[in-house]
């Protein structure tokens, strides 16, 4: 089969396209870097089924991993939903997990500073822990003028996006509640 | 969600995606669904080529406007005229479906007699309070029945939170009947004779002054709807943020329902009102929320006033009849879920570790407050609200008060970095060095390195699961709260203070794996879903009780673990099923797509015709079945089923009353609690326009919240001083290739290079009128900010004759910001703060602007520009 191919590539691409591939997609567009080219899909170590995370169609998607990294998604044909079909945000998903300019690390930017600095995540974690903790002590609000219970802080405010799972947002709703902490909002109030 | 939940009960799109198929005409308002949600559009198309008419009613021609069979512009904010003038048409033409109406709506119900309408009071209903600029309700009640006024009212009057807004809780109905019914429907004071004379004056010739179409083509959109509705024909609306994003959003939502109630088109194949939401959880985030308001399933927060103990919450907050009256179960079952042991009935269920709301704790009051040095910390979790919400520079100027800011993103967005790079520091009103704030980056796992479920548009909960580990310091939100969780109570855990105790009680105790100790978020689920009192996962909320013996995190969601299964993990191919593919994925409530499908039969339980069937009636086996889905109705009680008189939850549901959320049963045309601004729709103009309302004197939703200061200026309206500086309408939207704030998008090379630049659309004529020339630079004005983009002449944009003037519209998408691959201005810096009173959602479709050719000036000069024109405006303060 490649030797075919090869041979076939020494005709000039504009006569391939005019023997029988007239949208240029097919033999027309081949050489030898095409030829030896294998779907990512293909060598994939395994593959996932997961559900796009822009917006609330819902498409199927088919996550492909190599070397426990993802290499490719596509849309899932199993779906009754998407049919397989994924729509420009939905086709590039794989660069937003592995963007060239996505962060890896926790920041700190301490109060007046000029420029971010680095902290480990189990520090950044204990800092936020006290940083609730103290927040949640010096704004606590027990009861009404007229001494019915409140027992909240509004002295901290949480903004979610809406692309957090159902089951994350169960915990931060608990977790918070149960603070005290009555301002957590997201993006369906914008 | 209020204008679903009021209308039908569930703040939740009443159909599915797929089911729109079987529409025999589909009305798109309000969205761009083509653009939006082009894989869903799928299926309009689908309709489209079984013969359906595809109607496309928006400002702009859009791709959605290239596939529809009719593309009808309209003035932005006036889809409550213009629903308005088709439920006219469908009185006028005695198109109603009788039948439909009689059984399954409110339309027979008798009001009050000193109930006022709109259209006698001036733009007002009865009970106007203009010192709180609130309605008190008890005259837009049922006539004889009481406690319609909801839970806490004398607490919620200018304050509407969890009771109102989420839908019909409260209303008091002795065995689930209201007391003044007149089946003919004749009586001049019933609900269908109320609505019909509401909208007496929504006529095609209103219509087209208000809205600036033409009566010939309005009449086409009525005469296609009306048509293609009835025993035969079913019709859909489809909408999107085009509907919410206004200070009357959840009213147009409410027209859209009653038109579609009007028609008989709730609960049927191919009808319905389908809520197009745009992010991939953001039904479920309201589901199962992270709001102020309310709790999982809907459930309000309690208030401090009048709900002391568990009894009065549920007396006030939940009706005797209906599924709400079984609250006490849901609730106790949710305080058990989170407390455990510790929830005993001698201390009501732990009912007091819940904290208390008593005013707008949204979002925006909150960014408000923030500004004002009250709040010393936020949380922004992959939400970037300097590019996404309304006043970005408000935003701006608000975080630089808090004490500390933690952010979660894959990127550093903008609410990362505002400190170091603003418009702000460009211009020097903000140097780095003065502002206080301590900021936490955290770096955030993508969907494709965690479980979880989505909860799509349709109600439709769908897992993913992970492929690959995170990297470096990435984790899911799921890893981080649940070891911040850890690391708060091990802090406190000696602490003897009892207002430290609902932490320390809270059930906190979830198996991990992997190399991070990562929470398994099946065991989430499984709590969510519940347990019965022998420890077996329930099948669905029926199983719930009300003395602490079974466990549900969120009732609606209660059998999403059925039978040990992770449901929403179904992924049977819809190739191995028919049409409505039940076996994939799971849908709230108790697995169902099309709700209130009790609808899709007749009175006796007989399809309404062959060609609609769904779900009938089985005489012999005496029990309701259907070509595949749940049926949303007990699956025993007989259409004919007539409750007793003092039956109270479930059993006072009549057999032919669709609607079990409802305490009577019905679809409301007319909400009688609820909302905050009026029982009924009425056409109110934007906050900024440049038109005067020809409807009412009262020119403006008057329960709209507004907030006049220094750094939230509104440009002055039609009728006021200064109004001609700001003489265009602008109106904000997305586009196909970004995602909202951009922090999912501008950092995607294949994106960012589809749509590099924030751009501006204007007409030809407002082209040539102002001097903009394509692919040039645009300064926009408003009283709050200036910012350039790139012009894009183009027709898709009209210019519309409105009461004998021309209207033009400014159109940008607002993805852009300082960050990113590609970078631009951020449209929101444009717009004000004003907001639906009902949810606290701003008015990002409609504001007024200004548009001049070239660039912006930069730095101080920037700020010159806006002061400039707001001296010329007088905008006000």
């Amino acid at each position: 089969m490649a030797r075919m191919l090869s041979a076939r590539r020494l005709i000039p691409p504009v006569l391939r396209q005019l023997a029988g591939d007239p949208l240029a997609l097919g033999r027309a567009a081949q050489s030898a870097v095409s030829e030896e080219l294998v779907p990512r899909t293909r060598t994939a170590d395994r593959v996932v089924q997961s559900i796009c995370p822009y917006c609330a169609v819902g498409c199927g998607q088919k996550v492909y991993v190599k070397d426990e990294r993802v290499t490719q998604i596509e849309g899932d044909p199993d779906s009754p939903i998407s049919r397989g079909r994924l729509c420009p945000k939905g086709a590039a998903s794989e660069k937003l997990v592995n963007s060239p300019t996505r962060e890896m690390k926790v920041k700190y930017r301490p109060p007046h500073g000029r420029d971010w600095q680095e902290l480990s995540l189990e520090q950044a974690s204990d800092m936020i822990a006290e940083r609730v903790i103290n927040t949640r002590r010096e704004t606590w609000e027990e009861e009404t003028d007229d001494g019915k219970p409140l027992k909240r802080t509004l002295g901290m405010h949480w903004l979610g996006g809406a692309t957090l799972d159902t089951e994350e947002n169960y915990l931060i709703k608990k977790l918070f509640t149960a603070l005290g902490a009555v301002s957590i909002e997201n993006q369906a109030r914008i | 969600m209020p204008g679903l939940g009021t209308s039908f009960g569930r703040g939740g799109a009443t159909t599915f995606q797929q089911d729109l198929q079987n529409s025999d005409c589909i009305l798109i308002m309000g969205s761009n669904m083509a653009e939006q949600h082009p894989v869903g559009f799928q299926w309009v198309i689908e309709a489209k080529e079984r013969g359906a008419k595809v109607i496309h009613v928006d400002p702009r021609f859009t791709r959605t406007s290239a596939m529809a069979d009719l593309h009808l512009p309209i003035r932005p904010g006036t889809d409550i005229a213009f629903i308005g003038g088709i439920v006219n048409y469908i009185f006028e033409t005695d198109s109603w479906f009788r039948e439909y109406v009689q059984h399954y709506t409110n339309g027979p119900v008798v009001l009050k007699p000193d109930f006022q309408d709109t259209e006698e009071g001036s733009g007002f209903f009865s009970g106007w309070n203009p010192e709180d600029s609130a309605y008190s309700i008890e005259t837009w009640g049922y006539n004889r029945s009481s406690g319609e006024a909801t839970a806490g009212k004398s607490e919620q009057q200018a304050d509407v939170s969890g009771d109102q807004a989420h839908g019909a809780h409260g209303m008091k109905l002795k065995g689930g009947q209201p007391p003044d019914v007149d089946p003919t429907m004749e009586n001049e004071r019933c609900i269908l004779q109320t609505v019909r004379r509401h909208y007496a004056r929504y006529t095609p010739e209103m219509v087209a002054e208000v809205c600036g179409c033409s009566v010939e083509d309005f009449l086409k959109v009525a005469r296609a709807m009306a048509e293609n509705s009835g025993r035969e024909r079913t019709s859909a609306v489809v909408y999107s943020v085009g509907w919410t994003q206004h200070t009357h959003g959840v009213q147009n939502i409410r027209g859209a329902s009653i038109m579609q109630l009007l028609l008989g088109n709730i609960g049927r194949p191919g009808g319905g009102v389908l809520a197009l939401r745009g992010h991939a959880n953001i039904q479920g985030s309201t589901d199962i929320p992270t709001l102020f308001d309310i709790l999982p399933g809907y459930i309000p927060m309690p208030h401090p006033q009048s709900h002391p103990t568990l009894d009065t919450f549920v007396e006030l907050n939940g009706p005797d009849t209906g599924a709400w009256g079984n609250l006490r179960a849901y609730m106790v079952s949710l305080l058990k879920a989170w407390w455990g042991d510790a929830a005993t009935e001698d201390n009501d269920f732990c009912f007091d570790y819940l904290p208390r709301i008593n005013g707008d704790h949204s979002h925006y009051a909150m960014m408000l407050k923030m500004l004002d040095g009250g709040v010393k910390g936020m949380f922004a979790v992959g939400q970037n609200p300097v590019v996404g919400s309304a006043n970005s520079k408000l935003m701006r100027l608000a975080l630089a008060k808090l004490d500390w800011l933690v952010v979660r993103d894959f990127q550093q967005i903008e609410t990362a970095t505002w400190w170091k790079d603003s418009p702000e520091i460009e211009s020097g009103e903000m140097r780095t060095e003065d502002i206080g704030t301590e900021i936490f980056f955290l770096p955030a796992a993508a969907h494709t390195e965690k479980d979880g479920s989505f909860t799509n548009t349709q109600r439709l909960l769908q897992w993913h699961h992970k492929a690959c580990e995170p990297p470096e310091d990435c984790r899911s939100e799921l890893h981080w709260i649940y070891h911040l969780g850890n690391a708060i109570r091990e802090k406190l855990k000696s602490s003897d203070d009892p207002r430290d105790r609902p932490i320390l009680d809270v059930t906190w105790d979830y198996p991990v794996q992997g190399p991070y100790d990562e929470p398994d978020a099946e065991a989430v689920l499984q709590e969510i879903s519940g347990y019965s009192a022998d420890g077996s996962f329930l099948d669905s909320y029926d199983g719930l009780e009300a003395d602490g013996s079974t466990t549900s995190g969120s009732w609606i969601h209660c059998g999403i673990y059925k039978d040990g299964v992770n449901q929403p993990a179904r992924k049977r191919p819809h190739t191995e099923q028919n049409w409505i593919a039940h076996e994939w994925g799971w849908a709230w409530p108790k697995d169902t797509r099309i709700i209130y499908n009790r609808a899709s039969a007749d009175p006796d339980g007989k399809p309404w015709s062959e060609r609609k069937k769904y779900v009938w009636w089985d005489s012999e086996e005496e029990q309701w079945t259907s070509l595949g889905d749940s049926p949303d109705f007990p699956p025993t009680k007989a259409p004919g089923f007539d409750p007793p008189r003092n039956a109270k939850a479930m059993e006072a549901i009549a057999g032919d009353k669709p609607f079990i959320l409802h305490p009577d049963g019905t679809g409301w045309l007319y909400a009688p609690t609820g909302l905050v601004d009026g029982p009924l729709p009425a056409h109110y103009e934007p906050h900024e326009t440049p038109f005067v309302n020809p409807l009412y004197a009262q020119q403006q939703n008057p329960t709209r919240q507004v907030f006049p200061r220094p750094e939230n200026v509104y440009n002055p309206s039609d009728g006021e001083p200064g109004a001609a500086v700001f003489p265009f309408v602008l109106s904000t939207y997305r586009l196909t290739e970004h995602h909202t704030a951009g922090g999912m998008s501008r950092s995607v090379p294949y994106l960012a290079e589809l749509q590099p630049e924030f751009f501006c659309e204007v007409s030809p004529a407002l082209a040539s009128e102002r001097g903009l020339e394509h692919g040039g630079w645009a300064t926009i004005v408003t009283s709050r900010n200036a910012v350039e983009a790139r012009v894009m002449v183009t027709e898709r944009i009209r210019p519309l004759e409105i009461q004998g003037r021309q209207m033009h519209i400014v159109g940008t998408p607002y993805h852009w910001g300082r960050e990113g691959i590609v970078k631009g201005d951020s449209a929101n810096e444009l717009l004000g703060i004003v907001l639906d009173n009902n949810v606290h959602i701003s008015e990002y479709k409609v504001a007024t602007c200004d548009i001049r050719p070239g660039r912006r000036p930069r730095g101080k000069e920037r700020l010159a520009l806006v002061e400039d024109y707001r001296r010329r405006a007088g905008s006000n303060a």
